[in-house]
């Protein structure tokens, strides 16, 4: 393994601050440099990690980019058909009540194939965790138009840009699901920034947390970049996503546990 | 006041050179080198090991989880 290092005398295992976590396995990322789906499997190996959930957690991967997800996180995995992550991770979890159960689904597998099972999957109140990567575009199959491209964004079947009077409008799946009476927990997050990646993970542990209590379900979207799909660098890519996707898709809670509002309000500075 | 060093450690070998954490780095300790992998990137390393405060912002927004990060009092 080849390294560069900084000042020697530092490295230390004592001052050790920040080490990749160990539920990561070592297989090389097959994401293109800068994509924010590796940002997301890091952290949520951490919070399986910090959690103690390696043996508890069933991951169902999805089909699109992160297909191949049981390769880099060393826990137990299920693969599902195309959008039907939630239909399996439903069926798992209702043979498994103990587990920790969460799917990891795209744009494309989530917001419109998949559509009727997540919809469904909320309102029945599955108790399962739902992490949705939103990123506007079919980032694996070549970049083509997705439920969530934004209107006059460019891909490679909307070339002019998306036009809303013949393509649609741009589908908020997540504000669809946050007026579900079946779902606990829903937020919108993102992970091109460190204090984003920081919220992101508080919201994945606080929805780890929250299975426990078999309330409901937890849904957290993570508005991510596709600089191949969009034809930028990862810099430029991660500023356009602030500039405009953040606007469409603005990030914080959509839906608090009641009790979790409750004690907001009596402990104003804890929020 | 106590000072606060902090050095990191890149894998090269597993960078792909996306320049996320340069640009999110607060002292500009971290840069892109001028040679690249054995893949074909431009990898990251510490070009002012000096400045680094040990912050681990990098680290957080590697996607590829390349950089591990110590941190120190003097």
């Amino acid at each position: 393994m080849a390294e560069v290092t900084g000042i020697k005398e530092i490295i230390k295992p004592e001052n050790l601050a920040y080490k990749r976590t160990r539920i990561m396995t070592d297989n090389v990322l097959s994401y293109c440099p800068g994509c924010g789906h590796g940002t997301t499997h890091r952290i949520l190996a951490e919070v399986i990690d910090e959690e103690g959930l390696q043996s508890e957690a069933i991951g169902v991967s999805p089909v699109g980019c992160s297909v191949l997800l049981y390769h880099y996180i060393d826990i137990d995995w299920q693969e599902a058909a195309h959008g039907r992550a939630p239909a399996v991770a439903t069926g798992i979890k209702r043979l498994l009540p103990d587990k920790f159960v969460f799917t990891y689904q795209g744009d494309g597998d989530l917001a419109a194939i998949g559509t009727a099972e997540t919809i469904h999957t909320c309102n029945r109140g599955e108790n399962i965790l739902i992490i949705f990567i939103n990123n506007g575009i079919y980032g694996m199959t070549g970049g083509q138009m997705a439920p969530t491209t934004l209107p006059g964004m460019r891909s490679s079947t909307s070339p002019y840009g998306r036009d809303v009077k013949v393509m649609g409008n741009p589908l908020k799946i997540t504000d669809i699901i946050a007026t579900l009476p079946g779902t606990y927990y829903v937020t919108r997050q993102s992970v091109h920034t460190p204090a984003n990646v920081r919220k992101t993970k508080k919201a994945m542990l606080k929805a780890a947390r929250y299975q426990k209590l078999n309330k409901g379900t937890c849904f957290i979207e993570i508005v991510s970049n596709c600089p191949s799909g969009w034809k930028m660098t990862p810099v430029q890519s991660n500023k356009w996503m602030e500039e405009n996707m953040l606007k469409y898709y603005p990030l914080g809670d959509l839906k608090v546990p009641p009790e979790e509002t409750v004690q907001n309000a009596n402990n104003p500075e804890k929020k | 006041m106590a000072k606060i060093r902090g050095s990191i450690v890149v894998n090269i070998d597993r960078c792909k050179g996306c320049e996320v954490c340069t640009v999110n780095c607060p002292t500009g300790t971290i840069a892109m080198a001028k040679e690249v992998n054995h893949k074909g990137y431009f990898y990251a390393f510490p070009a002012n090991p000096d400045l680094c405060i040990g912050c681990a912002n990098c680290a957080m927004v590697c996607p590829d989880g390349v950089i591990t990060v110590y941190k120190t009092k003097i």
